[in-house]
């Protein structure tokens, strides 16, 4: 054999973690100067793999090998000095900090005095070398969210990795921002660096990859495969074991009247700068309103005014023509609406507390679960099994800790507890992101039932293909405005709005 | 090639310890894991014993004759115990909320300062009725204690000051404002502490029934005991049955998501923080009806700081707050039988150091394993 040994390789690696095989006998190989997909559903074991290559796990079987030589891996730190980083969907930035300090951290050098103005010039030659244009003296909180993942491959590239594995990094990104980093990946693959692209988004991987290996379950399920010997369909066959119908039966109906009126709302973010600028909205019955943005362009913020969980700085929000604006949280539920956080862990759900705790968190007010004081445990827990079954959570018991579900279990318990009030308006944020393919299914089609039972819906989504399959209208916000509305499935034009093509689309419009 | 061993370097010991996270724990883990941390603390106190020449087994065989050895001293033992049920009932429902109520000390004082000022005062007479004396006694002092409670928990509610400090520096302006009253106001010929109460202002004790029942004679168990448990009762509803407790509890556990389901926090960090406050002004109360009989400078031997242990040993479970009291209760009693300070707060100390260091034994699982060769 006299072919250069692969940059990687990874063999009958197993890892098992109580109760889970989340690897058997992983086998992956990654060349030098390839992109390589790895793809699978949630919990499929990517990142438990991957995390091993990179130091964070040790396998409970098989070998490791980098360059050809066998490798045990007890830190981040080994796998880095085998030119081996990995950038996790959470980022490890210090908001406080510059980006040049942000990358020196945890290094040898400087030793004690900083000299920053040196290491700001290398980080900004380093940076332009790699297409990442960023400024080294900004601070981390100045940053968007694409920018903050520009610092880390920074952080990555100025520790002298080869290896550069990247979990979903496209999740956080507008379009434009993906072609971007598609740039940078490719600017370090042609000098000879090699790319781990962990995504469960199939285009994306078709678009990205030279090659692609695809687990599912823990277990691979095909060799690695050039992405241009295969198809979509295939992947997604591969991917979740069946073939998936990308098409969901949406009836055609007429919606109804307004349910949500929004009036010029101005809102401020947590930091008290503008977040919504004179916002304006309607959502009618039966209709679902899509909105489209990168996140952090007002999204979170405005579902929160519209759930009386932020207040206005001014206009007027109206639910079936009653004034909700600047009232309590309380007063929207009361008012029928209904609101999946984008956040199920921190405001969606009680991690420690039961399933049947989490259910009732906003039915414990009324009959039959409050009785005066008290609260009906029982009935709490007959709810709490009835919608268990319905919304198919799976789980030991309603008794089981909000913590101890996957992803798509806790999703679907919040779904239980928003869609069983049987609202008059859904606040529906980024429903099915992080869930698998057929958890996604179910969501959406739990949607559709709403809308058909006549509910006013408002979706975000980051999935361009989910708000067109579900909306029967799209509005895009850019910078806590409505840019624009769409009705056809323009991609390229939603993608221009969402990154501030404003002026273009109005002329569009007015033309 | 494919089958090849990986080379790498091995310490000598040949098992390596690891720490694997429990998803569930079950149920039975959690007494046996305490007990097993007691019995640790235990022995561990003896080694300690036994390096400074002492026997720890006559030490601990008097422990227990002196806390716990006869009717005489256990009763004893329950009447140290009671405040203690009063203040870590406080501190567990203000945890269960994430209030870090650490002034459960000066809710003590200002219950005691509360209760005093019924009698002190000439609201009540040595002849008005026992029930009415003690009832406002009751409610003054849980007034006091609920109003010590009450400053923090509105700053905090209000202004996010933070309720530690606040709590904290709210003990020693509660200290000096009894101290001011006990010698500047209702000194007693110059000395420290107030006039004797009038006996419609005492608590009755088991002792007092001694004509009734023999075996009561010198019992020094008084109402308060009956008092402090149906304050667990009433603690536990609230915790477990009641609307309040649920949203108590879903606060404590995700605050974004108690905003989120329409709870007023505001509020109800006042509202814990009060109750919190009333239920330490109870044990002042207490205190000073049952035990003491009037009001003095020294009236607690940090009960108040001794409920936060408590609290937490009980794992906020107002039930096991009944036990972990009578166990420090035993442990404050047995202190003052064999040594001021020194070997009783040691053995306090170390059981408290390792009933928290199992705690980690009921989230993960350990496992010894034999490492590859």
């Amino acid at each position: 054999m006299t072919e250069t040994p692969n940059a990687v390789e990874m063999q009958n690696v197993t890892k098992r973690f109580p109760g889970v095989l989340a690897n058997d006998q992983v086998n992956f190989d990654l060349r030098a100067g390839e992109v390589h997909a790895l793809l699978g559903e949630n919990g499929a074991g990517k990142s438990t793999l991957m995390s091993m290559l990179a130091g964070l796990y040790k396998p409970d079987a098989g070998t490791i090998r980098v360059n050809g030589q066998a490798v045990s891996f007890n830190s981040p730190r080994d796998a880095i000095a085998r030119g081996i980083g990995m950038i996790h969907q959470h980022f490890t930035l210090i908001p406080s900090q510059t980006v040049t300090e942000n990358i020196l951290l945890g290094l040898n050098e400087p030793r004690f005095f900083l000299r920053l103005s040196d290491y700001d010039k290398r980080m900004s030659e380093l940076g332009e070398r790699f297409g990442l244009g960023i400024t080294p003296q900004a601070k981390v909180w100045q940053l968007s969210v694409g920018e903050q993942q520009r610092v880390e491959i920074l952080k990555m590239l100025y520790r002298g990795v080869q290896v550069l594995i990247m979990d979903e990094p496209t999740a956080v990104l507008a379009p434009q921002e993906i072609e971007g980093l598609i740039k940078t990946l490719r600017a370090m693959v042609a000098e000879g660096k090699s790319i781990v692209f962990i995504s469960h988004k199939l285009n994306e991987i078709m678009n990205v990859a030279d090659r692609v290996t695809v687990l599912r379950q823990g277990k691979i399920t095909a060799p690695p495969l050039r992405t241009a010997d295969t198809s979509i369909p295939e992947l997604a066959r591969l991917m979740v074991g069946r073939s998936v119908i990308f098409d969901l039966h949406k009836k055609d109906q007429m919606p109804g009247e307004t349910v949500l009126t929004i009036n010029k709302v101005c809102a401020n973010n947590d930091k008290g700068l503008p977040a919504l600028k004179n916002l304006s909205l309607t959502v009618r019955a039966g209709e679902i309103v899509g909105v489209a943005g990168v996140a952090g362009n007002g999204q979170r913020e405005l579902a929160e005014v519209i759930t009386g969980l932020r207040s206005c700085t001014s206009g007027q929000i109206l639910v079936n023509n009653e004034e909700v604006t600047n009232q309590s949280a309380l007063a929207a539920i009361r008012k029928g609406v209904s609101h999946v956080p984008e956040d199920r862990n921190q405001t969606g759900s009680a991690p420690n507390l039961s399933i049947t705790d989490n259910v009732i968190m906003k039915s414990y007010r009324q009959t039959p679960l409050a009785n005066g004081w008290s609260l009906n445990y029982g009935m709490a827990r007959k709810t709490a099994q009835v919608l268990k079954e319905e919304y198919s959570i799976l789980a030991p018991t309603v008794e089981t800790q909000a913590r101890l579900l996957s992803g798509g279990n806790l999703q679907r318990t919040i779904l239980a507890r928003e869609l069983s009030a049987k609202p008059k308006l859904l606040i529906a944020m980024q429903p099915t992101r992080g869930l698998d393919v057929g958890a996604i299914e179910g969501v959406q089609r739990l949607l559709l039932a709403q809308r058909e039972a006549g509910a006013a819906i408002l979706l975000t989504s980051e999935e361009l293909e989910e708000l067109f399959a579900l909306s029967d209208r799209i509005v895009v916000m850019y910078e806590g405005e409505i840019v624009g509305e769409v009705t056809d499935h323009d991609t390229e034009k939603i993608g221009l709005m969402m990154t501030g093509g404003k002026q273009e689309q109005k002329a569009i419009m007015n033309s | 090639m494919t089958t090849a061993t990986i080379p790498t370097k091995r310490a000598g010991f040949p098992f390596s310890i690891k720490l694997e996270r429990r998803l569930t724990t079950p149920a039975w883990l959690s007494p046996v894991v305490s007990i097993g941390a007691i019995i640790v603390a235990l022995l561990l106190g003896a080694l300690v014993l036994l390096m400074v020449g002492g026997h720890p087994i006559a030490v601990y065989a008097h422990i227990g004759k002196a806390a716990f050895g006869d009717l005489g001293v256990f009763s004893d033992t329950l009447v140290a115990a009671t405040p203690l049920i009063f203040v870590g009932l406080g501190c567990s429902l203000a945890f269960r909320m994430k209030l870090w109520n650490i002034g459960a000390e000066g809710q003590f004082y200002m219950g005691a300062l509360g209760a005093s000022t019924i009698v002190l005062t000439g609201l009540v007479s040595a002849t008005t009725p026992r029930v009415i004396t003690l009832t406002l006694m009751l409610i003054a002092g849980m007034i006091f204690g609920a109003v010590w409670g009450l400053i923090p928990g509105w700053l905090k509610a209000k202004l996010q000051v933070n309720e530690i400090i606040t709590t904290l520096m709210m003990n020693y302006i509660a200290i000096a404002l009894v101290n001011f009253f006990v010698f500047a106001v209702w000194s007693e010929g110059g000395f420290q502490m107030t006039k004797t109460f009038p006996k419609s202002a005492w608590l009755p004790k088991l002792g007092d029934y001694a004509k009734q029942v023999p075996l009561f004679r010198g019992l020094t168990t008084h109402f308060g005991l009956i008092l402090a448990l149906i304050a667990v009762a009433i603690v536990w509803y609230i915790v477990y049955r009641s609307r309040w407790g649920y949203e108590i509890r879903l606060t404590g556990d995700n605050p974004r998501a108690a905003q989120y389901a329409g709870i007023n926090i505001v509020r109800n960090t006042v509202l814990v923080m009060m109750t919190s406050g009333a239920l330490a002004g109870l044990a002042g109360m207490s205190e000073i009806a049952g035990v003491v009989h009037r009001l003095q400078g020294s009236i607690s031997p940090g009960y108040g700081f001794t409920g936060i242990i408590i609290a937490w040993l009980a794992k906020l479970n107002p039930v096991l707050v009944i036990l972990v009291s009578i166990l420090f209760g035993g442990l404050i009693l047995a202190g003052r039988e064999i040594q001021p300070a020194g070997v009783p707060r040691l053995i306090q100390g170390i059981i408290l150091f390792m009933l928290i260091a199992s705690d980690v034994l009921l989230r993960y699982r350990v496992r010894i394993v034999r490492r590859v060769a």
